[in-house]
This record gives structure tokens, sequence and C-alpha cells, in this order.
């Protein structure tokens, strides 16, 4: 029994890795990718990388020597988290700043030029995609409804925390307005004022420049 | 030969739940469902290529809207495995497509920016195949559901469409917000030179009239003098 579950979760990981979006990037390529979440919002990123094999003209299904450099910034340019991970991996932050987070992979490879091609998998969950239900279902022990109630409980949250977010952008969005509008405002007060001083500067000069010179 | 093996696995295993879970799961997974949202930065000059495999009469559904970058524009095609375009956009900010796959095989989604050759293009995409897939010991029973079960459907649904709905705001929202910070910054460059330009003018006014008027000078102790 025991053995049967092992090779049907093994099958499952296989299957799982093989489905899904994937992107070519060569060897010393780094790709990135932004994901403007809301705070306390969890990400998982599941990926998988292969290297071109020119021999059969395919990519090797597993490629041990490969390894990933993963790096998530936050909003404010801090670095949330920054590893080397396999050449197959899963990783999972929790935002604490609402904003764009971007995540970035690269290969630690050490070829000079752009070497060959690698062959990403890439899963990007966000928020309640996060959350698998099958184990939180075998965990709690809940039943079919409650599961279901479970799942609308955790998008209801999601959506107040998009909304929160929401409001957050509105007031920067706001300030930025609020910005350009008293800029433009103190602008053309003060340029008023300088096209006046100069005026009259100008006057000045040129009536003493004139009566120095005795042309008027 | 996956799909043969499984329902045996359901018969061997019906005592067990835990077993029964992961061939649900498994037959779950044969449809082979994902769905992946995210944003990229497009490079100048640049083509970047997604691609996704998709198995015959399963629903795919394409979106993409580009946030930041230029004119907001950018050229999309997608090809199904046989090299054929079944969709094309050129210079599109936003649009979405929903296709049932004809074959199985390697669908590709390519974003081209060789148009514009200084601005990156930040590109919001979505790519869903196949349906959202089910809870866990959900779907396994045939049997009526409840009415509490069909209303529990409802809902979900519809903070599924409240989610989408809110992902296109936000992304409306940042192209609003990026169109005004750029506005902001332009406005307080745009007004330092143009002081700068009023007090320079100024300047260069006077001194060419005093240039003009001692010019006069010499030319007219010229005159005088024939």
């Amino acid at each position: 029994m025991r053995d049967q579950i092992l090779s049907l979760a093994l099958l499952l990981c296989v299957l799982h890795s093989a489905c899904g979006l994937y992107f070519h990037i060569s060897e010393t390529e780094r790709k990135c990718f932004i994901e403007e979440v809301p705070d306390e919002t969890t990400v998982i990123v599941n990926y998988k990388v292969e290297l071109y094999d020119p021999r059969s003209n395919g990519f090797m299904p597993s490629s041990p020597g490969i390894g990933m450099h993963v790096e998530v910034r936050d909003s404010d340019d801090k670095v949330v988290l920054s590893r080397v991970y396999s050449s197959q991996g899963r990783i999972s932050f929790t935002s604490h700043t609402p904003g764009e987070h971007i995540i970035c992979m690269y290969s630690n490879s050490t070829a000079w030029f752009s070497g060959a091609q690698l062959r990403v998998h890439l899963d990007i969950q966000v928020g309640e995609h996060a959350i698998d239900y099958a184990n939180v279902a075998q965990k709690e022990k809940l039943t079919e409804l409650q599961l279901r109630i479970r799942q609308l409980l955790d998008q209801v949250e999601q959506i107040t925390k998009e909304q929160n977010y929401q409001r957050y952008r509105e007031e920067r969005f706001r300030h930025t307005s609020e910005s350009t509008n008293s800029r433009v405002l103190w602008w053309s007060l003060a340029q008023t004022v300088v096209l006046v001083c100069m005026g009259f500067w100008q006057m000045r000069h040129l009536k003493s420049f004139f009566e120095a010179k005795k042309l008027v | 030969m996956v799909a043969t093996k499984s329902p045996t696995h359901i018969r061997y295993a019906s005592s067990s739940a835990g077993i029964l879970l992961v061939a649900t799961l498994l037959v779950a997974l044969m449809h082979c469902t994902s769905a992946v949202e995210f944003t990229f930065d497009l490079a100048d000059n640049a083509e970047d290529c997604f691609y996704e495999e998709i198995t015959r009469n399963t629903s795919a559904y394409f979106e993409f809207q580009v946030s930041a970058g230029g004119q907001l524009d950018v050229d999309v095609h997608l090809k199904d495995p046989q090299g054929k375009v079944i969709y094309k956009q050129e210079k599109a900010t936003f649009d979405s497509y929903q296709f049932v796959a004809e074959l199985t095989g390697v669908y590709t989604a390519c974003f081209g920016n060789q148009f514009s050759a200084f601005s990156h293009k930040i590109v919001y995409v979505d790519f869903q195949v196949g349906d959202e897939p089910a809870l866990p010991g959900v779907d396994e029973h045939a049997t009526v559901l409840t009415q509490m079960e069909t209303s529990s459907q409802a809902i979900h649904k519809g903070l599924n469409d409240i989610l989408d709905a809110q992902t296109h705001h936000r992304l409306r929202e940042a192209q609003g917000r990026k169109r005004a910070e750029d506005l902001n910054s332009r406005v307080m460059v745009w007004s330092s030179l143009e002081t700068a330009a009023v007090v320079l003018i100024g300047l260069v006014q006077i001194l060419v009239l005093r240039n003009f008027f001692t010019d006069r000078k010499p030319s007219q102790a010229h005159y005088g003098r024939l």
C-alpha cells in the first residue's frame, strides 16, 4: 500500500511538473517577473529547469548540475529572499509590504558567453490560489461543505486585502496628483514674480545705461 | 497508459481515503489544468515567448495588458503546435482571447517589442488552461448537489469574478498612476528649465541691446571724422 502511495505521489510530481508554462533562457541570462500583491499575501513559485542537450536535440528531464539563483525584492527594493536552489524547487514567501515584488531567476552557471539554453517551467500562485486544499482537508478533517466554506472565506479575505491595497494605492495616486497640482500652482506664481522682476530690472538697467551713454 | 491505471488504483484502495484523494488529484491533473498570472519586463527590441502544453479540446483563456512603457503597445501572437498563427495583434495595449485547443501540443505565445528601440514595456499576462481544479473530495461523487452546495458554488464563482475585476482595475490604476507620476516629474523638470530660460533670455536681451548701442558709438565717431 505504501509503495502504491509513493509511486502515485511520484507520478503526481512528474505530471505536475510536466504541465504548466515554460520559457527558454540562456545560461547567463536573468529573467524577472513582477507580482503586485497586497501585504500579508503568500506567493508560491514552483519551477523546474531543464538543460538543452545537443546530442538528442531535446531537453534533459533532470539536470543535477544546474542550480538556480532566486532573488525576491519587495517594493522598497529590499531583498526578501536570495538563495541558490537546485534545478527544481518551490519557493514560498509572504509579503510584508504591499506593492510590486520582483522575482528574479538566473542559473549559477559559470559559462562566459551565453552558454547552453535552459528551459524553465514556471508556476506562480498568489494568495488563495497558493493554498493546498487537499492538505487543509486532511489536516483539519473538514467535511466537503466545510471545505467549500473555507475556500470562500479565504477568497473573501483575499478580496479584503486587495481592497485595502487599492485604498493605499489610491492614496498614493492622490498624493502624486496633488503634488503635481501644487507644483504647477507654485511654479506659475514664481514664474510671474520672476518675469516681473526681470522686466523691472531690465528697464532700470537700460535706463541707467542710456543715461550714462547720454542717449536720452 | 496512466489513464487506464488510475481506475484500478481506485478500486484497490477504496478503503484508504488517502489513496482516493491522491487518485482524484491525479485524475484532476490529467486534464493538465494550469493558471498562471505574471507580469514581466519586455526589453526594447526584444521578443519573449512563453510555451504551454495543452491537450486537445481543452479550453484556454489568454489575456494580456501593457501597463507601462512607451505608447503602451506590444505585438502579440499565439501559435498552435504546427506553427499556425491562431491569434495576432499588432501594437495592442490589452486584449483577451479564448480558444479551444484543436491539437495536443505546445502552444506558443510571443510578445514582440521590435518596433520600439528605446522603451521597454511592462506586460501582464494571464494564461489559463482548462477549468479550475475542483476541491479535493468534492467532485468525485455524482450525486445531486444540496442547496448549500449549489449556493456555495455560486458564491465561489462570484468571488472569482470579483477577483478578476480587481486585477483588471489594479492594472488600469497602475497605468494611470504611472502616467501621473510621469506628468509630475515632467512638470518639475520643465518648470525648472522654463525658469532658467526666462532668466537667461532676460540677461541676453540686455547684453545684446547694450552691445548694439556700444557698437553704434565707434561707427558714429567714424562718420564724424569724415
